[in-house]
């Protein structure tokens, strides 16, 4: 008997890093294929396509063009930093409403040297004050009424909960990048796989107080794709398919429900935190089940306070929690084994199904030398500001 | 004396400078920005409240990278005006870590962005330290 699960079939991700000779439909490509070929089918099965590129120009159908046109739906997406997980979501909608037997989520990006994306550029003066846009502002506000940079806000996010709760300092959110960093040397598809000491992450550029520069997410370019598909056409396939399939115990998608300062200081508290609680309902595994979770590192103020949001320690107990050594690859909760976004990189639209290919690898014991023992069950977790949250629970295929 | 134009709508200048919210009627949701309905409870009616002048850091940052033109480094910071959260930059103090922390009393102050081709001046607001 079939249940409505859905699986993850085929996943890939490609070398994040710099890519100068290829285009985003080449990254794209890649990865679509070699999630068909991880799957074991073809376009022809996909019943439909949920593609993501959130800074490029590009489009599924310009995808479809290269590596098959067989005249299914394509749902172009665009969620922020959470675009990828969108384009799982949407595949797993279609499945879950039996709409399609097998869904292509691809996202990709090109962002090797590109700077600042948000505030990374202000118009000027006009030559007479004229009071416009939602703010009667008479010029631009960045700058001047605060800051619209990623690394200023999260900055802000992680001053914030060691206001409320103590404990934290520049030193303890280093720490967390230099965890990262550390991880990321056995990644051979991170973009820096790098060893930095603690002192020389602190020494390194300011950015924006407390985030230097390698406690920010790393541009770069990369794709990831994945293949889902249903459990009833799951049990057609062969047995090696099934054995290597990643159940999907729980997609969820929030917004950041209105409460007071959220549209002055984004809070991507709320949000994660009641995708964190509808997942872990829906998976019926709560957070002490979890052997590994890829969580949005963005910034290093940022993993601190999603280890509270997604219940991976008491409520105000993060900086305890990652003092404990909790968050090592070695510890209780191993936190982005992959390196995380500070050293794997940050190719925006890929990162919500890389870091599920991360968790799947690692279910199907594939993960070479960074492979963590017997891991049975993950946690994926993107933020996309706006705010836009995507938590994916995946489990082992129980044969 | 030349003329003067706040540079946001909702700062109000004159003998005591402050900033003014719109305030749902229905739950007490405040937003500056111009408003199509309130986020928190849907309803269409607003008034005009004024914000405390005197308020916390609850969060900050010093901005060193910012886009081509914007003086750096400065501070970013959201304050909290007797439970409304506020975003500005704290002004008259050194953008340092030892100079500046979360939980630090300010209180609202004007600065003078500049004058336009025809010689109206815009004015900002920030926060300074409470002396």
């Amino acid at each position: 008997m079939a249940s409505d699960d859905v699986w993850i079939l085929g996943i890939t991700m490609t070398k994040f890093g710099k890519h100068p000779t290829k285009d985003v439909i080449d990254l794209a490509a890649e990865a679509t294929m070699g999630a068909l070929a991880d799957a074991g089918v073809t376009m022809r099965e996909m019943g439909l396509l949920a593609f993501g590129s959130l800074m490029g120009r590009a489009s599924g159908q310009m995808l479809q063009k290269q590596v098959g046109q067989t005249g299914i739906p394509v749902y172009n997406v665009s969620n922020a930093c959470a675009t990828g997980a969108t384009a799982l979501r949407v595949c797993h909608m279609a499945i879950r409403a039996g709409d399609a037997d097998f869904g292509l989520a691809v996202g990709v990006e090109k962002l090797a040297g590109a700077g600042l994306l948000a505030g990374g550029s202000r118009g000027g003066d006009s030559e007479n004050w004229t009071p416009t846009g939602r703010f009667g502002a008479v010029g631009p506000i960045d700058g001047r009424i605060g800051t619209e940079t990623m690394p200023g806000v999260f900055a802000q996010i992680g001053l914030e909960y060691g206001h409320k709760y103590g404990g934290t300092s520049f030193e303890l959110f280093a720490k967390i990048s230099e965890k990262n960093h550390a991880h990321s040397t056995l990644n051979p598809l991170a973009a820096y796989s790098k060893r930095f000491s603690l002192e020389q992450i602190m020494n390194d550029v300011m950015i924006a107080y407390p985030n230097t520069r390698p406690m920010c997410s790393a541009n770069c370019d990369g794709a990831a794709a994945a293949v889902l598909v249903s459990d009833a056409k799951l049990k057609t396939l062969s047995l090696e398919q099934q054995r290597r399939a990643v159940k999907i115990s729980a997609s969820v998608l929030t917004t950041d429900p209105w409460e007071e300062a959220c549209q002055v200081l984004p809070n991507v508290n709320t949000l994660t935190r009641q995708a964190a609680t509808q997942a872990y309902e829906k998976a019926g595994i709560g957070p002490e089940d979890l052997d590994l979770v890829e969580l949005h590192d963005c910034f290093a103020t940022a993993e601190l306070v999603h280890y509270d949001n997604l219940k991976l320690c008491e409520e105000g107990g993060a900086v305890d929690f990652f003092n404990s050594g909790a968050t090592w690859r070695d510890g209780k909760t191993p936190v982005n084994v992959s390196g995380g976004l500070e050293s794997k990189g940050h190719p925006i639209a890929a990162t919500g199904i890389a870091n599920v290919w991360e968790v799947a690898t690692h279910l199907r014991g594939e993960a070479g030398d960074r492979q963590l023992p017997n891991a049975r069950v993950g946690l994926a977790h993107v933020i996309g500001l706006g705010n836009a949250c995507g938590v994916h629970i995946l489990e082992r295929a129980a044969a | 004396m030349s003329q003067s134009i706040p540079f946001v709508e909702y700062l109000a200048l004159g003998d005591s400078p402050h900033l003014v919210a719109n305030e749902c009627t229905a739950c007490g949701a405040r937003f500056f920005d111009r408003r199509n309905a309130c986020a928190n409870c849907f309803a269409t009616g607003f008034r005009k409240v004024d914000i405390a002048t005197e308020g916390e850091v609850r969060a900050f940052t010093i901005v060193s990278l910012a886009a081509p033109g914007i003086p750096v480094p400065f501070v970013s910071a959201t304050v909290d005006c007797a439970g409304t959260s506020v975003r500005a930059n704290l002004i008259n103090v050194d953008p340092t870590p030892e100079a500046v922390h979360v939980g630090m009393k300010v209180r609202l102050a004007l600065q003078p962005v500049g004058a336009d081709g025809s010689g109206v001046e815009a004015v900002n607001f920030g926060f300074e330290p409470q002396r």
